[in-house]
C-alpha cells in the first residue's frame, strides 16, 4: 500500500478529532483506525515512519501498536 | 392486472377530521368535509361526466359536464366546484342534466376530428367515453362551421406528440404542468374561441419550451392532444404490472403498460406513495435502453484484456471465472479477492453479492458505489443519531415551514420530490439555499429563495458552523427539547465551541464568502421559522469532511429541535435508486446487514451459522482501497455488479491502473462499460424489468420490483451471482428473491417484519418494520434516538488539501442534469439525448472572459491530476472563480480530473472540489484520443474467428 497515501489519510482522521482535546483525539484517531481499516493498512501504517505523522495520529498508531 | 385506466375521482382528496355524511342517488356516503360532490359521488360507485376534472388537480369548472341538482340549491351546480354538506341530497343523473350535458358533448364533438377507430387513444378516451355516457346520438350544428381541424401536430419532444386538432382546451394539462410538475411551461394563448394550448413562447415547440418532459400533461390530457409516441405507435396496452422505477432515489411507483413483452409505455401510479402518481422524464420515459442494440446479451471471457472478447455460454463462463478466482484465492489468500454491489440493482442483489464475497471469496471487501456517494450520510447519521438512514417520509415535506436545502439540485436529480417541495414552497413555506451554484429552485416560477448563500466549495463545515454560532449566540437553540432528547453535556461542548467568535459569520466570511449578515439571517430562519426541514445531497457528502457536514446537519436540527416529527427532520436526497438498500443490506466492508460491525461476535455467529461460513473479523477494502492495494500487488479479482467505476469514480488514470494490475476483473453489467475495458469475464445484466425483487429509497421505503418480461440474457442479476456462487461450490438454492429476502429478514432486525409477501399486499413499508414498529416508521426518532440520546458533535473546519493556485486558479465542481443519470450508460442509450447531448463545462462571463472563451467554444479542463477538453457554456449561475461540469459522457469523463482526496471517515471522494485551470482548445486532449483507441479495441468481440466492434 501507498505509505504516503495512508500517512495522509491518518492524519486527516487526526485532524478531524483534534477539537475533541489531545487524549480523546488520540484514542478516536485509533479507535476510527481499529474499525474501518483492512488489516494490509493498519499494518503499512504501523510500519511507516511515525515522525512523517501528525502528532496526534502518530499516537494513535502507537496506541494501536500498543 | 389487466389494462384498464387508474380509478379517477375527479378531484384530489380532502384531509379532515370532521366528517360530512350526504346522498347521491339515494345511497348514503361519508366523506371528508371539504369533499367534492363528484369525489363523494365517485367515492360510493358513481361516475359524474367530466373532462376538465381530475384528481391529480385542483378543481376548475369550465368543461360543464359534471353539473348535478341538489335538493334547495338553485340551479345545476358544478360537482366538482361544490363542497358537500352534512345531509346534502345530490342527484347526479336526471333528465335535466342529460339534457344539459349532450348540449355541451355536442359543441365539443362539433370541433373534434371523427376519426376514433383510428385515433390513438381509441377506447382509452375520456371524451370518447363522455359521449358514450351522455348518450351523444347527433351533432345539431354540424361540422362545416369555424373549427380548429387540419392543425399541425408538433412531434418536437422525442416521447409524445401534441396534436392540437385533438385538443379540447380543458386546460389540464396547463394546470398538471403548473400543480403538479411546478414548471409553468404550458399556458392557454388566445381567447374565447381562439383559445389555444402554447408550450412556452411564441414560436417555441415543446422541445425548445422549457418543458421538462415529465409526462404530467400527457397523463392529464383526456383525449390523444398529447399522446405517448410508443402508444401511437404500438396501440393500446393489453395488461399492466405494477413496478419500482429504477433510476433516482425517489422510488417512484410506475405501471409498466404491457403488449405481451413488449412495453408500450410507464404511467405513475396514484398509489404510489412515494412519487403520489408523478414521475419525471427518466422514470416516465427513458427506458428504451432495455431493448438497445449495445445490450450484450451473451456471456463472455478473454485470458488478457488485449484479446478480443470471446462469446461462450453460460457453463464456460462460469466455470472459468470460478476456476480464476479459486486459483487466486489459492496462490494470494482470500483477502485478495473482492467485489462491488450496485445500488441499481436489487436489494436481494446487493445482498447476495455480499454474502458471496464473506461467505464464498472469504473476505469482507466488499462495498458498494455509496461509497462515491452517501457513505458519509451513513456515517454521520449513525454517529448522531443511531442509524444510517434518513429520518422523514416525502410527504413530510408538505407540513414543513422552513425548508433548507444544501448541497443538492432536486429539481435536476430527485425531479419528482421537487415537484412536491416546489407545491410546498407555493404555499407560502420559506427557502434557504445553500450552493455554490445558482440552483433552478434558487429562482423559479412563484418560488424565490428567502436566502440563497453562495459558499465557496469545500467551506460547507465552516458555513454549518456559523449558523449554529448564530442559534447559539442568539439564544434561539431549542434547550428543552435539547435537554429531554440530547446528551446535554456533549450539547454543552459543542455549544462552548460554536459560540467561539472564530465561529461567528463574520469571521469566517472570508473564507466562506457568504455575506455575514445573509447567513445570520438564514440562521435565524431556520432556527424561529416553524417546522424545519434540510433536504441535502452529493454536495455535503462528496468533500473531504462530507461526514462531518452531515454531523454539522445533525447537529443544527438538533439544536433547534427540528427531529421527530412531520415536517422537519434530516433527509439525505439519494442519487441512485436503491443506494439506502444496498447500505441496508451489508454493503460496506465494515458491517453486516443492519449497519451491525464486522468485528462484532454476537452479530457474526448468526451470519455464520446461518450461512454455514466462517468469517472474518476484520474490515475489508474500500473501494479506493481496493484499487490501491490492486497496484500494490495485494489485491488481484474483483467481483463489479451493476456499476462502472472507470467512469464513476475519481482519478481515473489511478481507477485504470488499479483494474490493469487485477488477474481477474468480472463485470456484470447490461453494457460493456469504461470499466469492462479492463474486464477478463463480462457476465450479461438485466434491467429492472426483467426481475423481482425490492428497492429502498431515500425515505427507508422498500417496494417491490416486479419482472414484466423475460430476461434478455436469460438470467435475473440475483440468479447470475447465485451460479456464479454455486461454480465456486457454495451450494446455493434460492427459487425466488422472495426467499433471499426471508433470509435478510431472518438476520436483520430492521426488516424483521418485512416479506415480499407482506410488500405485495401493503405496496410498501419503510423500515424499521419490527416488534416495536410493525406497520413500519415513517417518521424515525420520534419518542426518543435509535442511539437513545442525540449526540451533538462537534465539527472542525479542516480545509481540503486541494488548494488553488496561480496554475490551477479556478475550483471545479460536478453535478448531474436533470435528462441524464450517474454515468448515462442508461440514458445516453434513450432519446434523452435530444437535452443533453454532451458534458458542457459552466464557466462565469468574468472568468470566459479573462480566457478568451465564448459560449459554446472548445476549452481545456486541467487538474494536477489530468486533463480533458469539453465545450464552455457562458453563465452567471456559477459563481466568478468555479466551474461546473456533469459527468454523464465517457468522452469526456470529468473524473480524469478529478482527485483521490477523499472524506476523512469513509473515503467518498472529494468530487465537488478540484483545482483547475480552463483555456481555450481545439480539440480533444491527447488522453481522449489515447482512451477511445483503447475502448474500441477492448471492444472487439470475435464471432468463430472473426473480430467485430462491440458497437
Amino acid at each position: 500500500m501507498d505509505g504516503a497515501k495512508l500517512r495522509r489519510m491518518a492524519d486527516q482522521i487526526a485532524a478531524n478529532f483534534v477539537a475533541l482535546g489531545e487524549e480523546q483525539a488520540i484514542a478516536q484517531t485509533a479507535e476510527h483506525i481499529r474499525l474501518f481499516w483492512d488489516p494490509r493498512m493498519k499494518a503499512q501504517i504501523l510500519a511507516e515512519d511515525p515522525a512523517g505523522l501528525s502528532p496526534v495520529a502518530c499516537a494513535a498508531v502507537r496506541q494501536l501498536a500498543g | 392486472m389487466g389494462y384498464e385506466p387508474q380509478p379517477d375521482f375527479g378531484t384530489p382528496e380532502v384531509r379532515s377530521e370532521k366528517t360530512v355524511t350526504l346522498t347521491v342517488d339515494g345511497r348514503d356516503v361519508a366523506v371528508p368535509e371539504g369533499t367534492s360532490v363528484m369525489r363523494a359521488a365517485a367515492s360510493c360507485g358513481g361516475s359524474i361526466p367530466k373532462l376538465c376534472a381530475t384528481d391529480s388537480l385542483e378543481s376548475f369548472g369550465s368543461c360543464r359536464l359534471c353539473l348535478v341538482e341538489i335538493d334547495g340549491m338553485r340551479g345545476t351546480p358544478a360537482s366538482c366546484t361544490t363542497p358537500v354538506a352534512e345531509g346534502m341530497v345530490v342527484h347526479t343523473q336526471t333528465e335535466r342534466l342529460a339534457k344539459l350535458r349532450r348540449g355541451v358533448m355536442e359543441l365539443y364533438i362539433s370541433d373534434h376530428p371523427l376519426d376514433c377507430l383510428t385515433c390513438s387513444a381509441n377506447n382509452d378516451c375520456e371524451l370518447q367515453d363522455m359521449a358514450a355516457a351522455v348518450g351523444l346520438r347527433d351533432v345539431r350544428y354540424g361540422y362545416d362551421g369555424e373549427n380548429h381541424l387540419g392543425q399541425a401536430v408538433d412531434l418536437s419532444n422525442p416521447y409524445f406528440l401534441f396534436a392540437p386538432v385533438k385538443c379540447i382546451t380543458c386546460s389540464r394539462c396547463v394546470r398538471a404542468c403548473d400543480e403538479v410538475q411546478g414548471t409553468l411551461a404550458l399556458t392557454v394563448e388566445g381567447r374565447g374561441f381562439g383559445s389555444a394550448i402554447s408550450a412556452g413562447q411564441a414560436g417555441d415547440d415543446f422541445l425548445s419550451s422549457e418543458c421538462v418532459s415529465c409526462g404530467a400533461c400527457v397523463q392529464a390530457c383526456p383525449t390523444s392532444a398529447l399522446m405517448e409516441k410508443s402508444v401511437k405507435q404500438l396501440g393500446k396496452p393489453e395488461r399492466s404490472v405494477v413496478t419500482t422505477c429504477a433510476y433516482c432515489g425517489v422510488g417512484c411507483t410506475f405501471r409498466a403498460e404491457m403488449k405481451g413483452e413488449q412495453l408500450v409505455r410507464m404511467v405513475p401510479w396514484k398509489d404510489g406513495k412515494a412519487n403520489r402518481g408523478h414521475s419525471c422524464v427518466k422514470g416516465r420515459f427513458a427506458w428504451g435502453y432495455a431493448n438497445h442494440q449495445d445490450r450484450i446479451t451473451k456471456p463472455m471471457i478473454r485470458e488478457t484484456i488485449d484479446q478480443p472478447w470471446r462469446e461462450v455460454d453460460w457453463e464456460e463462463a462460469l466455470a472459468f471465472t470460478a476456476g480464476r478466482l479459486n486459483a487466486i484465492k489459492a496462490q494470494h489468500g482470500a483477502r485478495a479477492l473482492g467485489g462491488i454491489t450496485s445500488s441499481r440493482c436489487t436489494n436481494e442483489e446487493a445482498y447476495l453479492v455480499q454474502k458471496l464475497v464473506r461467505g464464498g471469496f472469504g473476505s469482507n471487501n466488499v462495498d458498494t458505489c455509496a461509497r462515491v456517494c452517501h457513505s458519509p450520510t451513513g456515517y454521520g447519521l449513525k454517529t448522531t443519531f443511531g442509524t444510517s438512514a434518513g429520518t422523514q417520509d416525502f410527504d413530510s415535506v408538505m407540513d414543513a415551514d422552513v425548508i433548507l436545502v444544501i448541497g443538492a439540485n432536486p429539481t435536476d436529480a430527485h425531479p419528482v420530490f421537487a415537484s412536491r417541495m416546489k407545491r410546498r414552497l407555493r404555499q407560502g413555506a420559506k427557502l434557504i439555499v445553500i450552493d455554490p451554484r445558482r440552483i433552478d429552485l434558487v429562482r423559479s416560477p412563484h418560488i424565490a429563495a428567502a436566502h440563497h448563500l453562495p459558499l465557496q466549495p469545500g467551506t460547507n463545515v465552516a458555513v454549518l458552523t456559523a449558523m449554529a454560532h448564530v442559534i447559539v449566540t442568539e439564544g434561539l437553540a431549542d434547550e428543552a427539547f435539547i435537554r429531554e432528547r440530547c446528551d446535554w453535556d456533549e450539547y454543552r461542548d459543542w455549544a462552548q465551541f460554536v459560540a467561539d467568535e472564530r465561529h461567528s459569520p463574520e469571521f469566517l466570511e472570508p473564507v466562506t464568502k457568504v455575506p455575514a449578515d445573509e447567513l445570520r439571517a438564514a440562521a435565524r430562519l431556520y432556527a424561529t421559522g416553524g417546522n424545519g426541514a434540510i433536504y441535502y445531497g452529493l454536495g455535503v457528502t462528496e468533500h473531504s469532511q462530507g461526514s462531518s457536514t452531515v454531523m454539522a446537519i445533525a447537529n443544527l436540527a438538533m439544536a433547534t429541535g427540528n427531529i421527530g416529527r412531520p415536517g422537519v427532520g434530516v433527509n439525505p436526497l439519494r442519487g441512485q435508486n436503491n443506494v439506502q438498500g444496498s447500505c441496508d443490506m451489508g454493503s460496506f466492508p465494515h458491517e453486516l446487514s443492519g449497519y451491525r460491525h464486522i468485528s462484532d461476535q454476537a452479530t457474526r455467529d448468526l451470519f455464520e451459522q446461518d450461512w454455514g461460513v466462517t468469517l472474518d473479523p476484520e474490515p475489508g477494502l474500500r473501494i479506493n482501497n481496493m484499487l490501491d492495494a490492486a497496484v500494490d500487488g495485494s489485491f488481484k479479482a474483483i467481483y463489479i455488479q451493476g456499476e462502472d467505476i472507470l467512469q464513476s469514480d475519481p482519478n481515473t488514470h489511478h481507477v485504470a491502473a488499479g483494474l490493469a494490475a487485477m488477474e481477474c476483473v468480472i463485470v456484470h453489467d447490461l453494457f460493456l462499460n469504461e470499466t469492462a475495458n479492463y474486464a477478463h469475464v463480462f457476465l450479461p445484466g438485466s434491467t429492472f424489468l426483467e426481475k423481482d425483487g425490492t428497492f429502498t429509497n431515500a425515505e427507508r421505503r422498500i417496494q417491490p420490483v416486479r419482472k414484466v418480461m423475460e430476461p434478455a440474457n436469460g438470467y435475473a442479476d440475483w440468479e447470475v451471482t447465485q451460479e456464479l456462487a454455486n461454480a465456486m461450490g457454495l451450494g446455493w438454492t434460492y427459487s425466488h428473491p422472495k426467499e433471499v429476502l426471508a433470509e435478510i429478514a431472518r438476520l436483520t432486525p430492521t426488516f424483521a417484519g418485512v416479506s415480499w409477501e407482506r410488500l405485495c399486499e401493503e405496496g410498501s413499508l419503510q423500515w424499521p418494520v419490527n416488534e416495536q414498529y410493525p406497520d413500519g416508521a415513517p417518521v424515525m426518532h420520534v419518542d426518543g434516538f435509535v442511539r437513545g440520546k442525540g449526540k451533538f458533535v462537534v465539527t472542525e473546519y479542516v480545509p481540503t488539501d486541494e488548494k488553488t493556485g496561480p496554475r490551477f486558479p479556478l475550483l471545479l465542481t460536478t453535478g448531474r442534469i436533470l435528462s441524464q443519470y450517474n454515468v448515462g450508460a442508461q440514458t445516453r442509450r434513450t432519446a434523452n439525448v435530444a437535452w443533453h447531448e454532451e458534458d458542457l463545462l459552466e464557466i462565469h462571463p468574468a472568468d470566459a472572459d479573462n480566457r478568451g472563451l465564448a459560449d459554446g467554444d472548445w476549452a481545456r479542463l486541467a487538474s494536477r491530476t489530468g486533463e480533458t477538453t469539453l465545450r464552455v457554456k457562458v453563465t452567471d449561475r456559477v459563481a466568478p472563480g468555479v466551474v461546473y461540469t456533469t459527468f454523464h459522457h465517457p468522452a469526456t469523463q470529468a473524473n480524469v480530473v478529478t482527485t483521490d482526496y477523499s472524506d476523512w471517515a469513509t473515503n467518498c471522494p472529494e468530487y465537488k472540489v478540484t483545482a483547475v485551470q480552463v483555456m481555450p482548445s481545439n480539440g480533444p486532449s491527447e488522453w481522449q484520443e489515447d482512451y477511445a483507441a483503447l475502448s474500441a479495441r477492448s471492444r472487439r468481440i470475435s464471432h468463430d474467428g472473426q473480430v467485430e466492434p462491440a458497437e
